[in-house]
């Protein structure tokens, strides 16, 4: 690492007695570069074994890497922290503008410390930080209002990101994010329930400095072909055509969109809720993260008529992606594009993990059909698939929790299943719901062994996608190998920090050129080595915090509906558990 | 003929910042600092975005209230500036109405814009463009 690159500084602030301090940690980059692997380290050091996740002593922190700032798509930051969600390792990756203005204000990494005792708002720039009352913005009703009045009253528009939580994460929702310009997330495992916790409501970031580079010559050289690749990929392209829900039809066709709580893998309405059709009728806008030529970001404009009065609109720009249509619209049997989007709209004012809301929402809804639950748990809604209006009604009484069983469906399906039944179709996997495929054993054992218990972690979706095209029988040992060295690369990447979008332009050779432009000198095993490394890392602070991969429990449901591939069988998955708790 | 930086379509603006960093990339570094544009949100990213550069006006007021001559109309439009004269007084920046004069906080001085393009080579979705500058007949005469 050059001796000039801010990115070895580390911010500490502390909640608790309202101070900050700079640390230099040039081992601590040296080691994990950044992102991922810096932030398990520091996980390790600030949280102590047995944390309460919503305890002052759960440590946030946020990590970016030594590509970005110099390099296109190196746009993410990491969150790491105790999940409230599944009591286990919480990471969590977003864009927006988050990791350019970190590293633009001269920091490889924040570490969030203690808890206030008042809401309050942090503005971080170079070498300061200021803690703001908050208390006015604690309750306000949509989390893009807080966005919207931190925007006008601190400077620095467009080299800013400004994170904040809805009320969701003030109410402690397990499963409750944390929003970045208005339209990335740290979304999983309850980041904006930990900022609840500490009566964190916002946090803003600010910067434009300099970064030092190595060689000039060969760091514009390396920028031109990185850029080049970026820009021309047919994969990269169809990110900016139609958006990561270019997904939705081709899964469908093959029997891997998961519909109505998986009770399904086909849904008839897929046609209407797919990226080609959004983009056909719905698609107002498309944007990018700092630093990213790909825009791969896809906001729809919805009309809705003002319920009285005639010619009153609203008019609403809301994301959308792959993982929000399967959640909230296959998920639940709803083909009504507009009346999906709404629901989108909703989960967003409230500032809840989209995901996992969803598939909470699925088990509910099936729950009540079985009589599990009945109207006076619910509130006096009927669940129905297909049914946007009432799952609007029961995302807000997730967050304001009128009964006992909202309160349940508040930390997540797991626990709610634990109190009412019906475990064997609660979608969770290491206790986190599951993600948009149902493609076939790798896509579980994925979510099951991953460290995030997501799709991003490994990929499994596409091992069983590639068998299906080839007609490859997949096994158990090789499903595992496949995994891991997908998680083991992809914390490479996560380190640098590369939206995953991009692996395909970020090969290890593309890398390893970038890296050396700025300071950097690795080899292709030395890279390896890290990856597994912090991979490792992460494997330890888990099971220090109890994880068991051999006990982990596998949902029913996701056995019996047949998937691409045929029916998962659960030997296979247990035989394949027993070996990735040797391997990892 | 003078060239200058032209916003040919602001509505295909996605907000990537690719120009903004490829600004300061000229100069052989990473990062933002000493760079002469500047992309934000248009009050929010679902409105959209507002780029800002140097338009290379023929009666530049930034080079009409420098008090040192530091700042020199361009034959054909813009400014030249001589560091060397310029004390630092931002008279520049708070005269131009576009917010297109960016300050180097480091050196006490205003970054302006060179017209040389090299933004516009990154643009991904043709937003910015090197442009001649047309001579247009002015109407009051």
């Amino acid at each position: 690492m050059l001796p000039s690159d801010p990115l070895s500084r580390v911010l500490y602030v502390d909640l608790t007695k309202r101070r900050f301090e700079i640390q230099q940690r040039p081992e601590l980059f040296e080691a994990g570069m950044g992102g991922a692997g810096v932030g398990i380290r520091l996980l390790a050091e600030e949280c102590p074994a047995g944390a309460d996740p919503m305890a002052p002593e759960n440590p946030i922190i946020l990590a970016v890497g030594p590509l970005v700032g110099h390099f296109p798509v190196a746009s993410k930051t990491v969150a790491m922290f105790k999940s409230p969600h599944t009591g286990n390792l919480g990471e969590s990756h977003a864009g927006g503008r988050s990791a350019v203005s970190i590293r633009m204000a001269g920091y490889g990494a924040i570490v969030i410390r203690g808890a206030s005792a008042s809401p309050v708002y942090l503005v971080i720039e170079d070498g300061n930080v200021i803690f703001r009352d908050a208390s006015a913005l604690w309750g306000v009703r949509s989390s893009a209002t807080v966005g919207r009045v931190i925007r006008e009253r601190e400077p620095g528009s467009g080299e800013r990101t400004i994170m904040r939580i809805g009320r969701a994460g003030e109410r402690g929702i397990s499963y409750a994010g944390v929003i970045t310009e208005t339209y990335r997330h740290f979304g999983r495992l309850g980041l904006g329930a930990v900022f609840g916790s500490k009566k964190l409501k916002a946090l803003m970031v600010a910067g434009r400095r300099a970064l030092p580079v190595a060689d000039r010559r060969a760091y514009r050289e390396a920028y031109d072909a990185i850029y080049q690749s970026a820009t021309q990929s047919t994969l990269m392209k169809k990110y900016h055509d139609l958006g990561t829900a270019m997904n939705v039809l081709p899964l469908n066709e093959i029997g891997g969109l998961p519909t109505r709580n998986l009770q399904s893998g086909r849904f008839e309405g897929a046609e209407t809720i797919s990226g080609e059709h959004l983009a056909e009728h719905y698609l107002g806008r498309r944007v990018a993260c700092a630093h990213c030529p790909v825009a791969c970001i896809h906001l729809a404009a919805v009309r809705t008529p003002h319920p009285s009065e005639p010619y009153f609109w609203k008019t609403s720009m809301i994301g959308y992606d792959h993982e929000l249509i399967y959640s909230l619209g296959s998920m639940l049997g709803i083909a009504d594009p507009t009346a999906m989007l709404q629901l989108f709209d909703e989960v967003e004012v409230q500032g809840l993990d989209a995901m996992t809301t969803g598939v909470v929402l699925a088990w509910a809804t099936e729950a009540q059909a079985q009589g599990l639950v009945g109207t006076a748990e619910t509130d006096d809604l009927t669940l129905a698939w297909g049914d946007a209006a009432s799952y609007i009604a029961a995302v807000s009484r997730i967050v304001t929790q009128p009964t006992a069983f909202y309160r349940a469906l508040g930390r997540g399906a797991d626990h709610a299943a634990s109190l009412y039944g019906g475990e064997e179709y609660a979608l969770t996997m290491g206790g986190n719901e599951m993600p948009g495929y149902h493609t076939g054993p790798a896509c579980h054992l994925g979510y099951l062994t991953g460290a995030r218990h997501s799709h991003l972690d490994s990929a499994g979706y596409a091992i069983d996608q590639k068998a299906l095209a080839r007609g490859d029988t997949l096994t158990p040992d090789g499903v595992v190998d496949a995994l891991l060295a997908e998680e083991r690369w992809r914390q490479v990447l996560a380190s640098l920090v590369v939206c995953f979008f991009a692996r395909g332009v970020y090969t290890s050779e593309v890398a390893l050129r970038a890296l050396a432009t700025v300071g950097f000198e690795r080899t292709a095993d030395g890279l390896l080595r890290m990856g597994a490394e912090t991979l490792h890392l992460k494997d330890a602070f888990k099971r220090r915090e109890g994880y068991d991969l051999t006990a982990l429990r596998i949902p029913g449901r996701i056995l019996e509906t047949e998937s691409p591939l045929g029916a998962v069988d659960e030997a296979f998955l247990r035989q394949a558990l027993a070996r990735y708790a040797e391997e990892v | 003929m003078a060239k200058r930086l032209s916003v040919v379509d602001p509505d295909r603006c996605v907000g990537c910042q690719e120009c903004m960093f490829a600004c300061a990339r000229r100069l052989g570094q990473g990062g933002l600092e000493g760079s002469c544009i500047g992309v934000h949100s248009n009050g929010g990213f679902e409105r959209g975005f507002v780029v800002i550069v140097c338009r290379a006006c023929a009666e530049p007021p930034c080079a009409t209230v420098c008090p040192t001559d530091a700042l020199v109309p361009r034959p054909g439009g813009g400014v030249k500036l001589d560091a060397d004269l310029c004390i630092g007084c931002g008279n520049c920046a708070r005269a131009c109405p576009f917010g297109a004069v960016y300050w180097d906080e480091a050196q006490n001085k205003p970054q302006i814009c060179v017209y040389c393009g090299y933004c516009a080579r990154y643009c991904p979705y043709d937003v910015l463009a090197l442009e001649e500058i047309q001579e247009v007949p002015d109407a009051a005469q």
